[in-house]
């Protein structure tokens, strides 16, 4: 029986001083379900606010699933079932009486590969406090500036808010994806392998983008590249055949892992 | 053989293939083209016919075809994006939605003359609306709807399932995405299935000859009260259309231009469809370059 650690939240040694020990969202013995097939096996783990987790795991081992479930997209696949809980701000969203739409404007997603719409950069970026009921042009040219920059996409797209977001490279399409995501002001913000379609260079930007994102959001990225998780993130978890294996703080994962299974998997043994 | 000459007498074969098949689309347009462009003047394309003399034209039958495709589009659009809409986005991939899928595809593969006699049977008789544009544009629809539902179906299939997801994730919901995000991307494929359909509907004559019928009053075009019986715009008087009107005068034509007419008209048709064809690209790819990359 493989045991289940909680990562351990010191609040001394870490940089970024907000509401440490805090979390912002807590998986409940969580199991999901593809019809008869079980993806995750009843896992639980905090994710503490304002630091970057990463779910680590070979191929398969379910750690997109999980990361789908923490924003109810798993709904949207037919014959998948959810059992167990999911904490954020005070409510189990897994929960029939919660509006999935507000859970997913509080945590936000990235995809694996970029998915723009078929509209201006501008557009992409304003379709989500458009829709959720933004009318104000001002706010919304200040949201779409505000997001672009934080995307470090601004001063490459500036000249040309209004040109089709088709038309600009896939490193830039992967930005412009993360400041429609960042637009909608979440609290949360889920990645799931977001540098994993694209160049070195785009992936660099992406990975100094997530570190300077822990001050205004918590972040959960999947990332089948170890050494980018122990790059940027301050928690890892390491999954395997849809069980959480181990969490922990990432320097003690990668130095000093607790389960051979996890130290199999560093050291590069399988995988 | 070796093989640098079976692929070189492959691709031979292929482009003479292709090139037979060109000639053929060539000679068929361009013989009508011909024989009939001399026929073709202003007095030709708007008076009415004579019945017995020369130098009739196919003025009320060409403002037929064009009143009956705008009424079967006004019918058989709103109808085939409901329809297209909820197979591509809504059903559940079951059984049920094979099967309402194949008999779509039944439908659309009926014999065009059998829609009409079925209209007849339905429309003209047992409603009772008679010969009427009214008939014709619903037999129009029956024939249109299974093709029109086809094409939204795969313009909508063809957006990918990332933009879904896009949209999902931002926290609207199903409708708001499809209304939003994956109809707009799908409008160029829409737009281009239903001028080709309108192509289609546009040139049919079977489907008519017994719902819109093979006359055409008098029709009084400084008259647009749809009530009035003279009027071009009443629904209820019948209403004989181009491609029927080809078929008429060469049964039973007695005028003594009847082989003039009728090439006239068929190249009138030919020029239409051709049109239609064109334009269904040309603002197909139009829509899209606005879309992707403008």
């Amino acid at each position: 029986m493989i045991e289940m650690l909680k990562p351990e939240v010191t609040g001394t040694e870490r940089e970024g001083k907000k509401e440490d020990g805090a979390v912002a969202i807590e998986a409940k013995n969580l199991s999901v379900f593809y019809g008869e097939h079980q993806a995750i096996k009843r896992v639980s783990m905090k994710f503490p606010k304002h630091r970057v987790t990463a779910l680590i795991g070979p191929s398969g081992c379910g750690k997109s699933t999980f990361l789908r479930s923490l924003n109810r997209m798993n709904d949207e696949i037919p014959g998948c079932r959810v059992e167990g809980q999911i904490f954020f701000q005070g409510m189990d969203i897994n929960s029939p009486k919660v509006n999935v739409f507000e859970v997913r404007k509080k945590i936000g997603m990235v995809f694996q590969r970029p998915n723009p719409f078929a509209k201006s950069i501008f557009e992409n970026v304003a379709f989500g406090p458009k829709n959720h009921g933004e009318k104000d042009k001002e706010k919304l040219e200040y949201i779409v500036e505000t997001s672009l920059k934080k995307a470090a996409l601004w001063e490459e797209v500036k000249d040309r808010l209004h040109t089709s977001a088709l038309a600009l490279s896939g490193g830039q399409q992967q930005r412009l994806c993360i400041a429609r995501a960042l637009a909608m002001n979440p609290n949360v913000l889920l990645l799931d392998e977001p540098a994993s379609a694209l160049d070195p260079v785009s992936t660099g930007k992406i990975e100094e983008l997530i570190t300077e994102f822990k001050k205004d959001y918590t972040v959960i990225i999947v990332t089948h590249n170890m050494q980018q998780a122990a790059r940027i993130s301050d928690y890892t978890a390491f999954f395997y055949m849809g069980e959480l294996v181990e969490a922990g703080e990432t320097r003690q994962i990668f130095t000093n892992p607790k389960q051979q299974k996890t130290e199999d998997y560093i050291s590069g043994n399988f995988g | 053989m070796n093989k640098k000459l079976a692929d070189r007498l492959a691709t031979a074969v292929f482009y003479f293939i292709a090139g037979i098949i060109i000639a053929l689309i060539a000679f068929l347009i361009g013989y009508i083209l011909f024989r009939g462009i001399t026929v073709i003047d202003w007095n030709f394309l708007t008076s009415p016919p004579r019945t017995s003399r020369p130098g009739g034209g196919i003025g009320p039958q060409l403002f037929n075809s064009f009143y009956l495709l705008v009424i079967t589009l006004v019918i058989t659009i709103p109808l085939s994006l409901g329809a297209g809409i909820y197979m591509a986005e809504y059903a559940k991939k079951n059984r049920f939605t094979d099967f309402l899928r194949t008999t779509i595809e039944v439908l659309a593969s009926l014999p065009s003359i059998v829609v009409g006699l079925f209209g007849f049977l339905l429309f003209v008789n047992y409603m009772g609306w008679g010969f009427s544009i009214f008939s014709g544009a619903l037999a129009l629809s029956v024939f249109n709807l299974p093709l029109m539902v086809r094409v939204v179906e795969q313009s909508l299939s063809a957006v990918p399932q990332d933009q879904r997801e896009a949209g999902l994730a931002l926290g609207i919901s199903r409708w708001e995405t499809v209304k939003k995000i994956i109809l707009p991307r799908a409008l160029p494929g829409i737009i281009t299935g239903i001028i080709l359909a309108s192509g289609r509907v546009f040139g049919e004559a079977a489907a008519l000859i017994y719902t819109a019928g093979m006359s055409s009053p008098n029709l009084n075009f400084n008259d647009w009260n749809p009530l009035s019986p003279a009027s071009p715009l009443n629904p209820f008087r019948p209403a004989e259309t181009l491609a029927v009107h080809i078929w008429k005068i060469n049964s039973e034509g007695i005028m003594p231009d009847a082989q003039e007419i009728s090439a006239g008209s068929s190249a009138i048709l030919v020029i239409a469809i051709l049109f239609f064809n064109i334009s269904a690209r040309w603002i197909g790819r139009i829509v899209h370059k606005r879309l992707t990359a403008s």
